[in-house]
């Protein structure tokens, strides 16, 4: 899983602006993120995060600036079997919807295929590693409603893992999940970034819990505000204000 | 019931029903999981207008409404995605303003008879040989376009923003479910009419819906139902002289309930 090593950096942002009507929402964002980042971008409610994600995704289109994801521009790219991504979805997900966890995860194979998408029998083992990576292979033939938040959510990380993707990108996943839960969740995470070489970029309110795993942070309040290391985070007083109250801030590691 | 088989006409419409329900139930599943089942009911007024132009015109009114449904699909897509119209206005404007223009030439024409009365409330037994073979035919494209796009068309359904990083143009698949609405409504007309040919894209797929645990059940189960309720619609117009439309959508209704109850049954545990 994941990239070679290199310098090249595999999301590239420069002076990105976006504006929703004549209210701005970012404002000439530049950003990189190499191989190997655990990447955390926090900011008050409000400051344009999952904003930032959908414009690095393509789901969304700036005014002003360039994005290239592994190198190509975002309007053109075409390797998505390489991107993962987990929406913040546990939380909206239409409970009745008629499909299994199986078919959840086989949907994540689609970027790999050519027209017809068609599934073929080699794929189901490898809907089942991935089912096995989060733990939940014995829930394949549920229908995802049954199932609670966290293994929703895990589905969903699945299905974001099944094309061993060089970047996995998660907005809030952890919404809604309980402490306990969570923990799993993110140590899951630290397995995937340290283990399988998968760089993450993850939306969180919470720094606390994940203060352990994180490498660098990203701050977002319509500006960028800080990026840097874990370390440089803490020692900064503007970026600490700026979210008192808003986020659980733990400046040590175990 | 062998009599009634030995029928060319009940042979034609039997043909004809069961290859259209299937068509309607699969895709009526995408569209009732898209919340975009008015989609249907615009289109079959959109198709009244068709219809209407083709009397006037003295051209086959089943191909003018074919062409007018299908362009006005497109038109809608584009309204939705490029105007910034609320889905269900643009469905609004093209579903009222499709039945006036229907109206003004239905007058114009003076062809308020007969001929007019079987396209707003449907008669599968009167149906004709080139009519059955153009319905089969597109019932079978509307099939095969559905399963080419079958998994990309689910996981757009699903979580259409996700889709979006996996590549797939959702933009477009968006435009194919138009255009294959367009012409199932158009085909489904001959079975229930253009008043009820919306309930047929909904009805059966809502049924499915109660008891389906995965997707291909609800395909499966839905079209079961859809088939059932046309061949059910078919005997009791043979039998008892009851127009095969309307039972149609009524058995359809009395198994959506049925299911229904079966689906509350499920939640209380009292069923597996």
């Amino acid at each position: 899983m994941g990239l070679p090593v290199s310098n090249e950096p595999l999301v590239f942002v420069k002076n990105i602006s976006f504006s929703f009507g004549s209210t701005k929402v970012l404002e000439d964002i530049n950003l990189s993120i190499t191989t190997g980042d655990f990447l955390a971008i926090i900011g008050p409610n409000g400051s344009g995060k999952t904003t930032f994600l959908k414009i690095i995704l393509g789901i969304l289109e700036p005014y002003k600036g360039v994005i290239q994801l592994l190198g190509e521009d975002v309007k053109s790219f075409r390797q998505w079997d390489k991107i993962g991504y987990v929406p913040q979805k546990a939380i909206n997900i239409d409970a009745f919807f008629p499909v299994s966890v199986r078919e959840v995860v086989a949907m994540g194979l689609l970027s790999k295929k050519d027209f017809p998408r068609f599934l073929r029998r080699r794929d189901e083992k490898v809907i089942d590693q991935a089912l096995e990576q989060v733990a939940l292979k014995d829930f394949k033939t549920r229908r995802i409603g049954e199932l609670s938040g966290g293994q929703q959510q895990r589905v969903f990380i699945a299905r974001a893992i099944v094309n061993q993707p060089s970047l996995l990108f998660l907005d809030e996943p952890t919404a809604g999940i309980d402490a306990a839960t969570q923990e799993k969740f993110y140590s899951m995470l630290g397995t995937l970034n340290q283990a399988n070489k998968i760089t993450i970029v993850l939306i969180t309110h919470d720094l606390g819990i994940i203060n352990n795993r994180v490498t660098k942070i990203a701050c977002l309040n319509q500006k960028l505000v800080f990026h840097g290391t874990h370390e440089d985070f803490c020692n900064s007083g503007v970026v600490q204000e700026l979210l008192r109250g808003e986020h659980h801030l733990v400046c040590h590691r175990h | 019931m062998e009599d009634i088989l030995t029928y060319g006409f009940m042979q034609r419409a039997l043909v004809a029903g069961i290859f259209i329900s299937v068509a309607c139930a699969i895709l009526g599943i995408f569209l009732v999981l898209k919340r975009d089942a008015m989609l249907g009911h615009g289109l079959s007024h959109v198709t009244f207008g068709g219809v209407a132009l083709g009397l006037f015109l003295g051209v086959k009114p089943l191909l003018v409404a074919l062409v007018v449904a299908v362009l006005c699909a497109l038109v809608i897509q584009k309204l939705r995605e490029k105007a910034g119209l609320y889905e269900d206005t643009a469905i609004g404007i093209f579903s009222s303003t499709g039945m006036a223009i229907g109206i003004i030439l239905v007058t114009l024409s003076g062809k308020f008879n007969v001929d007019l009365f079987s396209y707003l409330f449907g008669n599968i037994l009167a149906i004709e040989r080139f009519e059955v073979v153009i319905a089969v035919f597109l019932a079978l494209a509307v099939i095969m376009i559905i399963s080419f796009f079958y998994q990309e068309l689910l996981y757009q359904t699903f979580d259409a923003e996700s889709a979006r990083t996996s590549g797939i143009r959702t933009g477009f698949l968006d435009a194919v479910l138009a255009v294959l609405t367009s012409i199932t409504v158009v085909i489904g007309m001959k079975v229930v009419g253009i008043l009820l040919v919306a309930a047929l894209l909904v009805i059966p797929s809502a049924a499915g819906l109660q008891i389906a645990k995965t997707f291909r059940q609800a395909v499966i189960i839905s079209s079961g139902v859809s088939i059932g309720s046309v061949i059910a619609g078919l005997f009791t117009a043979f039998y008892w002289d009851l127009p095969a439309a309307g039972t149609t959508v009524v058995v359809a209704f009395l198994v959506f309930l049925a299911l229904g109850t079966v689906r509350i049954l499920r939640k209380r545990g009292v069923l597996e």
